[in-house]
């Protein structure tokens, strides 16, 4: 009845899972309490769950993403302080079991669950601002791939009470996922959660490159988009052109681990190393992807907060649709020393060197904006300038890297390790951060406090430093990654400053998380009443914060790169005094009932309950049908009630009042 | 094995003025820094030189990252200030240029050293070379001398100066066989034969790992590496063949259940052929059609 489902999936006897269980059930009973007590269930199913806006699925992305964070971090700290303990006789707090999971959730979950909602929920949140659109051109799929992303979250973290998650790394190498060697439910936790969250943000990806090619504003041709839109551009193109690789890798898996397929075993003619081909060719295009978009953030906040334009506009685009381009073409440097011959290992070594000119010139750009501009210290820039410093030094150790002889010695080392949080914590996370303290009054109507905000920026900064330049030492100690325990003594002082490190990212996250709750106190005395609260020079600045739920009262007209700059320059008036009916999408039940059918079927699937994971399939099925014929999908909000909320923010012209 | 909290701490404690006597004299403990081998010395010289390169430019871009922004921080009104000014085109040729260059010079590098370092390459040599086969157990490394007919588990032992051809694959998942004092690491895979060509210029114990994540017992699974004189190495030998232990297909059968953080162990006797075997599937389970999946990289 319930497949390999019994109670004794639950690990009791762990009392550290047990003490993370107990703290997430009652986080969770809190929040639904808190909902329940508030009677808030029917505006948080009409209002958020069930919303086709952008801006609230945008919002939902974020909060997902700040949780994770929270998840994720909580591993490394774990990983930290196991490997400051585990030296000779002493065989620190985690046994390898425990602590291989730790590794491989974290790895999942920041690239998966952290990092990728950030970036989208980013786009979500800002893009069709940009491109002064009403909204994204399939906003019911827009809700669909959130909840799907959700989904995968979710799984995740139930792998934490319910059995285990995986012990075969973030990408699960072959063969050790196999069912051979990773027998138990582990790895299916990690097949399902990245393979319904993968089908998401595949559904995003083309959600996006239609929105941006087709929903653009009159007049904003492609080379006046602003270079975010670009950025996003071309990561929606990669993530089209790679998630699919993903999609078919973990269904070969998942066809070797439930029919006795053999692609990638080692027996009967399978063939390991194309898996590790197969899933690299997937995921070096998918550190773009989560990079990318960051880039354009920084082309955003640059030149806004140097109150100048942005330096090499036409060079920032071609390098990044280079980087983009140039990405799909060197994911064999992450398996130099595979036994590839030196041709070929030299090939991709340069492709991979060549992507360091593109990005290069990218920096030049943003130190030539800021040349003899006005540059503003706010949190955002802090983050930027951080960013630079940091982003050039991974960047110099991920083109070592690329060097395959060099590599021969880096490989899988803690060096491997640092540089890829380098530029992961350096570029992305600097980036999300630069871009939400930004963005935030945009999207919530009030900023972020700015006293808390740089200290968040220095606790970051100088954390990251002690604890990853630790690492890049190690790694020419000859450690490598993924210890539980080690026998060398020169190591541990090290791996002591690199808990250290993590540490104070740590108080740097809490000071984070007290922003949040002082801003939103605050909120009455920082709220954005202009919608332009850093003299902004792009569309998303020229509505009001935040942003009604047709975004614009009527379509702008485009006539320069920095278009608002340009209206403001003009001295284009934003209050309007005749009004006509918008047309918008109806928030639908559709979205988040597939994605809840398509946990089932995944839950099933993961413990071979196959009768739940039929109903699930059928439940995906009937709800996409009925969808289908579902004709009441539009409305219009009458001139009236455009008029009244536009009124509120002052934004119709007194005469007509 | 555990200690309890206090001590651990008071551990801690007595190991932080250690700290930066480690950071600044532990020059012995960079292994990669501080290699032991020709091979190594190379990569050596190929992270310092790249990493130099690089610094010509990284070194100026955090300055100049620190510096633009505090001159035309926007207090400073004396500062000139250009709003419009976006695009030139002589800057952009140089901007463009600089990181080319460099990358130009690296690519030669890596076109050059990847060929001269290929981990197949024979290393040139008057000396004949001793051939070592290393198969990768869980969690354990298992070395066949086919020359001399011994066999030992987590220790190998080869002559200095001599180049030394381990001959790998795996019984099991994706190891990765790295003595990080001598140079290139390299995938030891099931069904699969690679190779790495290394020389010991210096006698000494050296460790050896598994670089590749690989379950459980992957921290366990170090191994000793035994530089040392052809004197030495003769007498080494002479030992494992007097261990008196045979490696016949049983004693493998049995070697080969996973076991985390073994000893060492030596073999006086080999049976023929078991490394052929063991990369041709031989003890595997349903072994008559793993057999078909053989496939080797073999370049000489």
């Amino acid at each position: 009845m319930f497949g390999k489902l019994t109670l004794s999936a639950i690990p009791y006897s762990n009392p550290i899972i047990m003490g993370a269980v107990a703290f997430m059930v009652i986080c969770v009973v809190a929040v639904l309490g808190t909902i329940t007590y508030l009677g808030k269930w029917k505006y948080l199913w009409t209002e958020w769950l069930t919303s086709v806006d952008h801006k609230k699925i945008g919002i939902m992305y974020l909060i997902l993403a700040g949780i994770m964070l929270l998840r994720g971090f909580a591993d490394a700290l774990m990983m930290r302080l196991q490997q400051a303990l585990a030296y000779g006789s002493n065989l620190g707090y985690l046994p390898p079991q425990h602590f291989d999971q730790v590794f491989s959730a974290h790895g999942t979950i920041m690239i998966f669950f952290m990092a990728m909602p950030f970036v989208i929920g980013l786009m979500n949140c800002i893009l069709p601002l940009q491109l002064g659109a009403r909204d994204v051109a399939f906003p019911l799929m827009n809700n669909l791939s959130f909840w799907l992303t959700a989904a995968g979250a979710v799984l995740v973290n139930i792998s934490l009470a319910i059995g285990n998650f995986s012990r075969a790394g973030w990408l699960g190498f072959a063969p050790l996922s196999e069912l051979h060697f990773s027998p138990s439910v582990g790895v299916d936790y990690w097949i399902w959660a990245l393979q319904i969250s993968g089908i998401g943000t595949t559904l995003t990806g083309v959600n996006f490159i239609t929105t941006i090619l087709k929903m653009r504003a009159p007049g904003m041709k492609l080379m006046r988009m602003p270079v975010f839109a670009w950025a996003s551009l071309c990561t929606n193109v990669l993530i089209v052109a790679a998630f699919p690789i993903l999609t078919v890798t973990l269904a070969l898996l998942t066809m070797d681990r439930y029919l006795g397929t053999h692609f990638f075993t080692n027996a009967l003619g399978g063939d390991p190393m194309m898996y590790i081909n197969l899933i690299w060719i997937w995921g070096h295009p998918e550190v773009y992807i989560l990079i990318l978009p960051l880039f354009g953030v920084y082309s955003e906040i640059v030149p806004t907060l140097s109150g100048k334009r942005l330096f090499g506009y036409t060079s920032m685009v071609y390098a990044t649709m280079g980087i983009a381009l140039l990405s799909l073409i060197v994911w064999l440097h992450h398996f130099f020393t595979m036994g590839n011959g030196a041709d070929v290992n030299t090939f991709f070594g340069i492709t991979t060197m060549i992507i360091a000119v593109p990005t290069g010139v990218k920096i030049f750009n943003w130190l030539l904006t800021m040349y003899r501009g006005r540059v503003r210290f706010e949190t955002p820039m802090l983050w930027t300038v951080g960013f630079l410093i940091t982003f050039t030094i991974g960047g110099m150790s991920g083109v070592l890297l690329a060097e395959p002889p060099a590599d021969f010695v880096l490989h899988n080392s803690l060096f491997l390790v640092a540089h890829f949080h380098n530029v992961i914590i350096g570029g992305v996370v600097f980036g999300v951060f630069a871009g939400l303290t930004y963005w935030f009054p945009k999207i919530f109507g009030f900023r972020l406090n700015e006293r808390l905000g740089r200290w968040a920026f220095w606790c970051w900064f100088i954390g990251f430093y002690v604890a990853f330049m630790p690492l890049y030492a190690l790694g020419l100690m000859g450690a490598t990654r993924r210890m539980d325990h080690y026998d060398v003594a020169a190591w541990q002082p090290l791996f002591i400053v690199a808990a250290c490190g993590a540490a104070i990212i740590f108080a740097g996250i809490i000071v984070q998380v007290v922003q949040v709750v002082v801003s939103i106190r605050q909120r009455e005395q920082t709220r954005d009443l202009t919608g332009d609260p850093w003299n902004g020079r792009t569309l998303e600045w020229s509505v009001p914060s935040p942003a009604p739920a047709y975004n614009f009262a009527r379509i702008p007209v485009v006539r320069d790169r920095d278009a608002f700059w340009d209206m403001k320059q003009r001295g284009v008036d934003l209050k309007a005094s005749t009004f006509v009916p918008i047309h918008m999408p109806r928030n639908k039940a559709a979205g988040f009932i597939v994605a809840g059918c398509a946990f089932v079927t995944a839950f099933a699937m993961i413990w071979h309950i196959w009768w739940l994971a039929i109903a699930g399939l059928a439940g995906v099925l009937v709800t996409l049908i009925r969808h289908a014929f579902d004709d009441d999908r539009e409305f219009h909000v009458d001139a009236d009630e455009v008029r009244r909320l536009e009124a509120l923010h002052g934004r119709v012209e007194a005469r007509s009042l | 094995m555990n200690r309890p909290p206090a001590s651990r701490f008071a551990r801690f404690t007595r190991l932080l003025p250690l700290l930066p006597a480690t950071l600044l004299l532990g020059g012995c403990h960079w292994a990669l820094l501080d290699p032991k081998g020709p091979i190594g010395e190379a990569e050596r010289t190929i992270i310092l030189t790249a990493g130099g390169l690089m610094l010509l430019v990284v070194v100026p871009v955090i300055v100049l990252s620190i510096l633009i922004p505090w001159r035309y921080r926007a207090s400073n009104k004396q500062a000139e200030y250009r709003p419009e000014w976006s695009h030139s085109n002589k800057i952009e040729a140089v901007m463009w240029s600089i990181p080319i260059a460099i990358v130009a010079v690296l690519a030669v590098i890596c076109w050059r050293t990847s060929h001269q370092l290929d981990p197949f390459r024979p290393i040139p040599s008057t000396q004949r070379p001793v051939h070592i086969e290393a198969v990768a157990l869980n969690w354990k490394w298992l070395f066949i001398y086919p020359d001399q007919h011994v066999a030992t588990v987590n220790e190998v032992a080869m002559p200095v100066g001599v180049p030394v051809v381990f001959h790998l694959t795996s019984a099991t998942v994706m190891n990765s066989f790295f003595i990080p004092r001598l140079g290139s690491q390299i995938y030891a895979m099931a069904n699969m034969q690679t190779a790495v060509n290394l020389v010991a210029s210096l006698p000494g114990t050296y460790r050896g790992i598994s670089a590749n994540f690989n379950g459980d017992g992957f921290s366990g699974m170090t191994f000793k590496v035994k530089a040392m004189s052809r004197g030495d190495f003769n007498q080494w030998l002479a030992k494992a063949a007097s261990a008196g232990q045979t490696l016949d297909a049983s004693a493998y059968r049995a070697l080969e259940k996973p076991s985390e953080n073994v000893p060492v162990r030596y073999y006086s006797q080999v049976m023929p052929e078991l490394f052929q075997q063991i990369l041709e599937g031989e003890f595997a389970p349903g072994r008559l059609l793993a057999k078909t999946g053989t496939g080797t990289i073999r370049r000489d």
